[in-house]
């Protein structure tokens, strides 16, 4: 087999060796239902109050602000749908933006049919929101404001410690004695890299998940303050403080747990090799390839995520290539997604169609290597130089999207 | 226990789990008889035929050579940007053409996206729009050809084409439905219920809605 070359740490990571160690006796021997009364229950109860305590401390919460989900997702819909429902008599308006994740937007889209009204706010042209821009969209209805952290597209930071600061100034002068807005996160991208600091970023509610941070699958995080209110998206037994039912996933729970406090822990040193590491590679691609746009913001990103456009090909065709040669990269063309058209983040920077099909993200990981990146620009150059003699467009940057042929 | 294959999202149960099948997979990472850059200035053309757009996602030039005596497309050369099954799909299309010495352009006029698909072994659900630009890209070329050739009783009506085979409603009827102002698929069958009753139609319409809008709005 060809060596493998894994650049797609946004979609998922590996499982961390140490981590796995940490999960392996709950997978076997302990096994007992945390909400059993005999020993064997205690002890997996035990287990998930240490994870609950290591994650509160990370966050700088307590562990009953720690809620404990099926995965990133889910505590991007408990919080959305969970918060405006719970709060639906004090007003019926939420503000998003246009490029989070689907997570949160067909949330927002269930709470529109539903009745309440979303405000969606566009980004500049590196996909970054500011915070007087979120305070101006504020009405007296609204109850919520949920924006992302680290976009998991275009890596892109928002000013989200920024927008809590302001927001807690809205608050304390225009809500006074009434609901406060509240502002939720999703800090899934963001967990092992940026700081998660409450205290900091004054979030109401967080999002985190296991996948993407070298921890299991299927296992969340919703941090949520003590004093604010939710609705539970799954009910049964009562587990998670009434607000997520079912028996808990105590093996996810603690390898969750363990991976955050190792991606924490290690994050400093790993985002500046991770850093120099993306400029390294866009150096590269810049030097090889003409034609290349790079999407989002240039330094205010996620120290792994590279995300770039090559003008005159197409995503998928360049993913194929690249798969074959061993390396795994994604493309936010339409011909990888379910709809016919490409990324709503590309499109939502205001990228043009045909960037936007042509776009490549590359995300790098803790096994990433100089050299690999050295491998993947040899690979990539001589693709896009076959897909470039294939391929019949010959656009120039800035050029007009629109085929010669309907210019009028 | 039945060990029957199944298909899910275009990944079969059994074997390899690639997205294509291996003909795909051989016209996609090997292209036959593609334009190369050496070939441009010597490669004598007839007919030129160019469709689709890279915003629309897939853009294809059929460039064809004919024998008029024969009336047939002794060669031709192609150049496509789009996804695997949009270079694949071209890529046969273009050895139909070729085989056994030349295809006649009547019968050439009669091969439909479904024809390249079945060469191809199939595609995933998908991936059939990605597909449906090379028969196009032929018709417009063999026009092409009729037009230089003073052929002009010959060449045939651009659009025209049935898009919902229920109503018999063509392109050209959401080509003036996106003129006379509607936007969207839904303000498009609000003038012409298009795909109401022909809802494996509706992907080829949002395609054509987009297209138009932006033939004409740049939208």
């Amino acid at each position: 087999m060809t060596k493998q070359i894994y650049l797609d740490h946004a979609a998922t990571t590996p499982l961390d060796k140490q981590v796995l160690k940490k999960m392996m006796p709950f997978l076997q021997e302990e096994f007992g239902n945390p909400s059993a009364l005999y020993n064997l229950g205690r002890r997996s109860l035990k287990a998930m109050m240490e994870a609950r305590k290591i994650i509160a401390d990370i966050l700088a919460g307590t562990p009953n602000e720690i809620i404990f989900t099926g995965g990133g997702t889910e505590s991007d819909n408990l919080a959305v749908l969970g918060a405006a429902r719970a709060n639906r008599a004090t007003g019926n308006h939420i503000i998003t933006t246009k490029i989070e994740h689907h997570a949160v937007l067909h949330a927002c889209k269930q709470l529109e049919k539903e009745g309440f009204a979303v405000t969606c706010l566009k980004p500049d042209k590196d996909g970054i929101i500011i915070a007087e821009q979120v305070i101006a969209a504020i009405k007296p209805e609204t109850i919520l404001i949920t924006i992302m952290y680290g976009n998991n597209e275009i890596g892109t930071i928002e000013p989200i410690a920024e927008i809590g600061k302001a927001l807690l100034k809205y608050n304390a002068t225009q809500r006074q004695g009434k609901q406060r807005v509240l502002f939720h996160t999703d800090a899934c991208q963001a967990a092992g890299t940026l700081d998660l600091n409450i205290n900091r970023l004054h979030t109401d509610l967080l999002t985190l998940n296991g996948s993407k941070i070298y921890g299991p699958k299927g296992v969340g995080v919703l941090y949520k303050k003590k004093d604010v209110k939710i609705q539970p998206l799954i009910v049964g037994g009562g587990q998670e403080f009434g607000l997520r039912a079912g028996t808990e996933n105590v093996a996810g729970i603690v390898g969750l747990a363990e991976a955050l406090r190792l991606a924490q822990n290690d994050k400093e040193k790993e985002n500046a090799r991770l850093t120099a590491l993306r400029e390294y590679f866009l150096q590269g691609l810049m030097k090889k390839m003409a034609k290349i746009k790079l999407n989002g913001h240039p330094t205010q990103r996620l120290p792994n995520n590279l995300n770039v456009s090559i003008l005159n090909v197409e995503g998928e065709a360049m993913l194929l290539y690249l798969d074959e040669n061993g390396i795994q990269a994604a493309t936010g063309s339409a011909c990888t997604s379910q709809s016919l058209d490409p990324s709503h983040v590309l499109l939502s920077i205001g990228l043009p169609y045909e960037m936007a099909h042509g776009s490549l993200r590359f995300t790098m990981g803790h096994g990433t290597t100089k050299a690999d990146i050295d491998y993947v620009l040899k690979v990539l150059q001589e693709i896009v130089e076959k897909l470039r003699e294939i391929s019949p467009a010959r656009l120039d940057m800035g050029e007009s999207k629109k085929h010669p042929k309907y210019k009028k | 226990m039945s060990n029957s294959p199944y298909t899910f999202d275009g990944v079969t149960s059994v074997g390899d789990p690639w997205y294509y099948s291996d003909i795909v997979k051989e016209h996609f990472f090997n292209p036959k008889n593609f334009l190369k850059t050496d070939e441009e200035a010597s490669f004598k053309f007839d007919g030129l035929g160019r469709v689709g757009s890279p915003a629309c996602g897939d853009e294809m030039v059929m460039w064809i050579q004919i024998n008029s005596k024969t009336d047939k497309i002794v060669d031709c050369r192609w150049r496509t940007f789009g996804c695997g099954s949009a270079i694949a799909s071209t890529s046969m299309l273009s050895e139909m053409i070729k085989e056994n010495n030349g295809i006649k352009i009547d019968e050439a006029l009669k091969i439909k996206p479904q024809d390249i698909m079945t060469r191809l072994g199939g595609l995933p659900d998908r991936k059939i729009h990605c597909s449906v630009l090379g028969d196009k890209a032929l018709r417009a070329a063999i026009n092409d050809y009729f037009h230089k050739s003073g052929q002009h009783e010959r060449v045939m009506m651009e659009g025209g084409k049935i898009i919902d085979p229920i109503l018999k409603i063509t392109d050209h009827d959401i080509e003036q439905a996106v003129l006379d102002g509607a936007q969207t698929l839904e303000q498009v069958q609000a003038k012409l219920k298009v795909g109401v009753g022909s809802p494996e139609a509706i992907q080829e319409i949002e395609e054509l809605i987009r297209f138009y809008k932006e033939k004409y709005f740049g939208l």
